[in-house]
């Protein structure tokens, strides 16, 4: 079981953010992201795009943002626990909290923060009639280990990066790799691009566009996919695969968090703006995934919610402690590791 | 201040004749939020990217609107429930060229 001070549900710019407010205040702070990277959407969205309203930044890239964040809370030693999804949370008899994800991983805190953005994001599955039937049965939205498709056809549909990308891994693994799109452009980085025109060009791998997968078919496992050419003559084919892997980006869904006896408005978790806390004491939301009157879901705002929050989750861990806020230019920024940041003591000296 | 007429249907096929600034700087997907035709969370998720296709919706009179960017022509080719009609509100800056503009609201990407 995996102990913390702080429990924060999400590792975007917020709850990042958090774990710094929360280490000036000597709490140690754990992470839990459903993605496999810390960041959340400036990562996984818009790394590349430019962001003008964070103070100080006259322009950020969000990419950038994250490896600041990164960088600016490294000393406080945050843990994190990637590509798991918050499932489920109880209360235990003392008030404290055990957060289990959806691989079994157990967290236990007095406080849990979420900062969840958006909700964790899911795979956006084709409409296909009989889809159900065949995931996990040669259906798959990602890929975990790509030892499976060793010698297998697969067939992957998409024209994002990750359908690239996956096209070309499994070139050199997969017994035949098929991708479909339903354009002919694809919007990828451009040497993955030209990389699958060389794979297209030396026979290694079948492309065929502008066309759409429209059915499943197989007995007890996926067996073939039919492919319709998205042309005048709507001509279609079968194609026989063992596996079928469409790769059409993620959606955020607010997910298991909505089950948790929160109240929820808008999507959205109320909180009380004194500090942010939820309807259940110990649990808090800050960033986007939280609403009051007059919320604005910025990430200027989520700052500034984090450090409230860490100051009301501190007195909450040491009701009998005295503390008041002090300046970082002034207290210096003192590591989990030992590291010590301060502003460099000014020199005295007469001058003749 | 200029306003113009749009005529929005929602995603549960209610009609609204709504009012639009054309001095907002505003587009169709925040003129919909702003009128709460559909709920928070449901619409405009990526904040106006053309990134997620939450703000689709069918264009049903027949006015000359701007043509789609590369970036909005890839979320739709990627999106569902397209049609021949689709755009993304976020991508349909307001401006006059849009009085009386009518639109429908395209089922919520679940």
């Amino acid at each position: 079981m995996i102990k913390t001070d702080i429990l924060i549900i999400g590792a975007g710019p917020t709850g990042l953010f958090a774990v710094f407010e929360a280490g000036l205040l000597k709490l140690k702070c754990h992470l839990i992201d459903a993605l496999p990277q810390a960041g959340g959407q400036c990562a996984e969205i818009y790394p590349k795009k430019p962001i003008y309203d964070i103070p100080g930044f006259p322009e950020i890239l969000a990419g950038d943002l994250v490896n600041n964040l990164m960088e600016q809370i490294k000393s406080f030693q945050p843990g994190f626990t990637l590509g798991e999804r918050a499932e489920t949370i109880k209360k235990l008899d003392d008030g404290t909290f055990v957060v289990t994800t959806n691989k079994g991983t157990e967290h236990h805190a007095p406080i849990v923060a979420i900062a969840g953005g958006l909700g964790s994001f899911e795979p956006r599955k084709p409409l296909l009639d009989n889809l159900s039937k065949y995931e996990d049965n040669g259906v798959a939205y990602m890929i975990k280990d790509p030892e499976v498709y060793r010698n297998k056809r697969v067939v992957i549909a998409g024209g994002g990066d990750s359908a690239l990308d996956w096209s070309i891994f499994l070139a050199d693994i997969a017994s035949e790799v098929t991708l479909i799109h339903r354009r002919n452009e694809f919007r990828g980085a451009l040497d993955s691009v030209e990389k699958v025109q060389e794979l297209k060009n030396q026979g290694k791998l079948n492309l065929i566009t502008p066309a759409e997968i429209i059915g499943l078919n197989g007995e007890n496992k996926l067996e073939s996919v039919l492919v319709r050419k998205i042309s005048e003559a709507k001509e279609e084919m079968f194609l026989e695969v063992d596996h079928f892997i469409p790769l059409f980006g993620l959606s955020p869904k607010l997910g298991p968090i909505g089950d948790w006896g929160l109240e929820i408005e808008k999507n959205a978790i109320k909180v009380d703006t004194f500090d942010y806390q939820t309807n259940i004491p110990g649990i808090y939301a800050i960033g986007d995934v939280n609403t009051y009157p007059g919320k604005l879901k910025l990430i200027l705002c989520g700052f500034h919610e984090a450090t409230l929050m860490c100051q009301s989750a501190f007195q909450k861990i040491h009701p009998d402690k005295k503390y008041v806020m002090k300046y970082t230019t002034v207290g210096g920024v003192s590591g989990f590791d030992g590291t010590k940041k301060e502003a460099p003591k000014a020199v005295v000296k007469k001058i003749e | 201040m200029t306003d113009i007429k749009i005529t929005i249907i929602d995603r549960d096929g209610v009609t609204h004749e709504i009012d639009a600034p054309t001095d907002m700087n505003m587009n169709l997907m925040e003129v919909v939020r702003s009128y709460e035709l559909a709920p928070e969370g449901t619409i405009g998720i990526c904040g106006g990217m053309a990134m997620c296709a939450s703000c689709q919706c069918y264009v049903e009179s027949d006015h000359e609107l701007p043509e789609m960017s590369d970036d909005e022509e890839a979320m739709l080719s990627e999106a569902f429930n397209v049609k021949e009609n689709s755009r993304l509100g976020c991508q349909l800056h307001i401006s006059e060229v849009m009085d009386g503009l009518k639109v429908e609201l395209a089922p919520e990407d679940v």
